[in-house]
């Protein structure tokens, strides 16, 4: 068949094609974005954090009338009411494992500063970000991270301090690692923090963790965590505990009266336990929300576009009635007829997609320049062009068997 | 005449009911999907102190060594205590307020009650009046109040209701964190939208329950929570720590009454910078910034970009199917070219004409910005089911109404015209004959 008489007669509905085709341009430009950002933000969610998160909770509490942690003897008796906590926690039944820590990945709530390979030496060099986890020496066993190289921390490590600047031992990240010291190993190097001449000796590398930031805040240094072993004194305390696998829930119930029987003057409601299955949803509700919201407009998006070509189909399906009965009786087969709708959707729609495509990137681009956005890959626009090409021939179809079912007859019958 | 082409009209749009209705739903999301996503924008990018908050400014001093400097750029986003207190102390403008906020323990005298955590604001007197504050009892401090380090507090309606069951609690005695202080003032409903004076406890639908003077909470070493931005030896201001003297962590507010005042103000903050280098606190060339309440919302990028996203995709949402919309009715008014050439032929004129089917799509619209507005309000229901701090704000108040009309209106419009301008340029003759 020749494109010819196709091209004919879609001069004479100028208009209507123009149409047609804008529609599937703004739904292609639309949706093809659209996806990419619900694709960003599916891999966000799932970007896993370096912890095991089953079994997995965390207890924030702060006492009442605690002693300030300024002066040493205040400090020591906050030390003194940690351990207290630590040991009751560890001591229950469902617990494997309890550490103190001053924030957990995803909460959100963080300790940050920067790292540098020479002394006094601060961010602005270009030196990378990091956030610091104050914790002790079974916060491997308790959050499940993954130690690469060196040791882990020793109870000797471990001290207390209500602000602690000396930090003479660290254990970084893989991510950290390769950046100071790539291709070598980093255990036993020295690097400073936060601009303090005090050195501090990298003992052990940790494959991954995420720092407590899920937000715009952190995305430049997502993964440079440093672990720090030292227990905070204060009068707010947060613990990460690991319940025996399958214990979750029993272990969480009973932290609330261990704490109490241990020190009853202190503060633990509702929002001070929570699960990291909790904490993770929290922190990417947003991000869930919105590709939810953007699936469901391109849903609906695609349903009115194919709804459009077909109603708009129709229309010229009945309004060419008795030319496609003068067709038939000339001697054109149904498939001739169905093939000319298809293909004359085909080329409407492929006008669309192009003029479609030059949308989408041109889209893409004033969003990289207005919000934090990368570019499209070429296979989310493929994906698109095929997506609508095809969408284009499914809703033609049910139109165009109807054309291709008009009779012979109908041509000698007046319309 | 208009009821005959009403009536016209319904008889067509009854002849393809299908087709109807896919145009009036097509019509109704879109306009649902914008105005749900307008109203949000329109909700978050609201004005916090309506009437106040022209005059209300917020100063920025740099007081950073000379590392990581270079031109034109921002000072930072708070003050030091020491600068803080300085321009405080200085009075110069109307009034100001020096504040930061964090997190206390109250200890209810009930033992029905155990002891729970509330937010506190941190702030010297003029807070109150500044931001005027409504008050349900009592009063705020005052100045001489904020340097004897008075253990007064303010509390909200909300904290007043659940201690006392909403009695007047003025005079009572309140214990926070270990120590007693006295109520003088029970806010009523309070909470501007953004939270614009402390944009570092979350940016919507947050507010305190106590308020206590400034250096009252320093005195104590109450719990601080918000931002600390520290350079050179810096550090601290975990918990109760207070920051190092290099560390920013308080916001300052002032009134500046008109023009010339915040002109005058601008060039004290300048002067002020100058004294501090020649002293040597200050290291950098004055860096002065002085921007109101909309101003520094809208430099801290407040409203979500999310949400900006989200009505962009909506209105691009509403340009497709306005184009659809557009697109079947062209066909369908075209596929009539035969009646409507009869009509020209009996001596309808082409404006009576473009009327009556301007009548046509006008149905269609207004039915389809009806729905809209139903699938709207369904949006923003859906909207406050989720759990963002902002989702209860969503609400369609008046302004927005009558956008969505407008809207309606407009789609409508542009929906009708092209089809209806288009179908009415037959030629009568030719259309019979052919047929």
């Amino acid at each position: 068949m020749t494109l010819h008489p196709i091209l004919a007669a879609l001069r004479k509905h100028k208009a209507g094609v123009v149409l047609i085709a804008l529609q599937i341009a703004l739904t292609l430009a639309i949706v093809c974005n659209a996806v990419f950002i619900i694709g960003q933000r599916v891999e966000r969610v799932n970007r896993p954090t370096g912890l095991d998160e089953s079994d997995l909770f965390l207890v924030s509490q702060q006492w009442v009338g605690a002693p300030s942690g300024d002066d040493p003897a205040g400090a020591e008796k906050l030390d003194v009411m940690q351990q207290e906590d630590l040991a009751a926690l560890r001591n229950l039944p469902d617990v494997a494992s309890v550490s103190p820590t001053n924030s957990i990945p995803l909460l959100n709530s963080s300790w940050t500063g920067s790292l540098s390979l020479k002394p006094g030496d601060k961010l602005a060099k270009g030196n990378p970000r990091t956030a610091y986890y104050f914790t002790d020496e079974q916060v491997f066993k308790t959050l499940g991270l993954r130690l690469v190289a060196g040791r882990a921390f020793t109870a000797a490590d471990v001290q207390h301090s209500n602000d602690p600047r000396d930090r003479p031992v660290v254990i970084i990240t893989q991510a950290l690692a390769d950046r100071f010291f790539p291709g070598e190993s980093a255990v036993g190097k020295v690097i400073y923090s936060d601009g303090s001449s005090a050195p501090s000796t990298v003992i052990g590398v940790v494959a991954r963790l995420q720092i407590p930031s899920a937000g715009g805040f952190g995305s430049d240094f997502v993964w440079n965590s440093t672990l720090v072993p030292v227990r905070l004194d204060g009068s707010y305390a947060r613990y990460a505990v690991r319940a025996k696998p399958g214990r979750l829930d029993a272990a969480m119930r009973e932290v609330t009266p261990a704490l109490y029987k241990v020190n009853p003057m202190r503060v633990l409601d509702d929002d001070s336990i929570k699960s990291f299955t909790d904490i993770r949803a929290r922190a990417y509700r947003a991000d869930v929300g919105m590709a939810v919201l953007m699936g469901v407009i391109c849903l609906i998006l695609l349903c009115v576009t194919a709804a459009g070509i077909v109603g708009l189909t129709s229309f010229w399906v009945g309004q060419r009635h008795r030319q496609i009965g003068v067709r038939r009786a000339l001697g054109a087969r149904k498939i001739d007829i169905l093939h000319y709708f298809q293909i004359e959707n085909l080329l409407i729609a492929g006008i669309g997609v192009v003029v479609g495509v030059l949308l989408a990137v041109g889209l893409n681009l004033w969003l990289m320049t207005h919000y934090e956005m990368t570019r499209i890959p070429v296979a989310y626009v493929v994906t698109g062009v095929l997506a609508m090409l095809a969408i284009g021939q499914a809703a033609v179809f049910v139109p165009a068997r109807r054309a291709s079912n008009v009779s012979p007859v109908s041509a000698t019958r007046a319309a | 005449m208009f009821t005959y082409y009403l009536d016209l009209a319904l008889r067509s749009l009854r002849r393809n009911k299908a087709l109807t209705a896919l145009m009036v739903l097509a019509i109704a999301l879109g306009i649902g999907a914008s105005m749900t996503t307008l109203t949000v924008l329109h909700v978050l990018s609201g004005d916090p102190l309506p009437g106040r908050s022209g005059d209300i400014y917020y100063p920025q001093v740099d007081p950073q060594d000379l590392r990581g400097m270079y031109p034109s750029k921002e000072p930072p986003m708070q003050l030091t205590l020491i600068d803080g207190m300085n321009l405080l102390h200085a009075k110069r403008a109307d009034r100001q307020a020096l504040m930061t906020g964090g997190d206390v323990p109250i200890q209810p005298e009930q033992s029905a009650l155990d002891p729970f955590y509330v937010d506190a604001r941190y702030t010297t007197a003029d807070f109150f009046p500044m931001f005027g504050t409504p008050f349900l009892y009592g009063h705020g401090w005052n100045a001489a109040d904020d340097e004897a380090k008075t253990r007064e507090v303010v509390i909200s309606r909300e904290l007043d209701q659940k201690l006392y069951g909403g009695a007047n609690s003025v005079g009572r005695t309140l214990r926070i964190a270990g120590t007693a202080f006295q109520i003088v003032g029970v806010l009523d409903r309070w909470q501007p939208n953004p939270h614009f004076y402390d944009l570092n406890t979350g940016s919507y639908a947050y507010g305190e329950q106590v308020f206590l003077p400034l250096q009252t909470m320093m005195d104590l070493h109450l719990n601080r929570d918000g931002s600390t931005d520290c350079w050179g030896n810096g550090g601290g201001g975990t918990g109760t720590i207070l920051p190092a003297a290099s560390c920013v962590w308080l916001q300052f507010w002032v009134q500046l009454g008109n023009p010339v005042k915040v002109a005058a103000y601008r060039q004290f903050l300048v002067h002020y910078s100058e004294d501090q280098k020649a002293l040597g606190r200050f290291q950098r060339a004055p860096n002065v910034r002085l921007r109101n309440v909309m101003q520094w919302l809208d430099h801290n990028g407040v409203v979500p970009d999310d949400v900006r996203l989200q009505a962009l995709l909506a209105f691009g949402f509403l340009a497709v199917c306005l184009v659809n919309t557009v697109g079947l009715m062209l066909a369908k008014f075209m596929r009539r070219s035969g009646e409507l050439a009869v009509r020209r032929a009996l001596g309808a004129s082409r404006r009576t004409l473009f009327a009556q089917l301007l009548v046509e799509s006008g149905v269609i619209g207004l039915v389809g910005g009806f729905g809209g507005m139903l699938l709207a309000m369904l949006g923003l229901w859906l909207v406050r089911q989720r759990s963002s701090d902002y989702a209860a704000l969503a609400h369609l108040d008046s302004s927005m109404l009558l956008t969505t009309f407008l809207l309606a209106l407009c789609a409508t419009l542009l929906a009708g015209l092209l089809p209806a301008g288009r179908a009415c340029q037959i030629a009568p003759a030719l259309q019979l004959k052919s047929s």
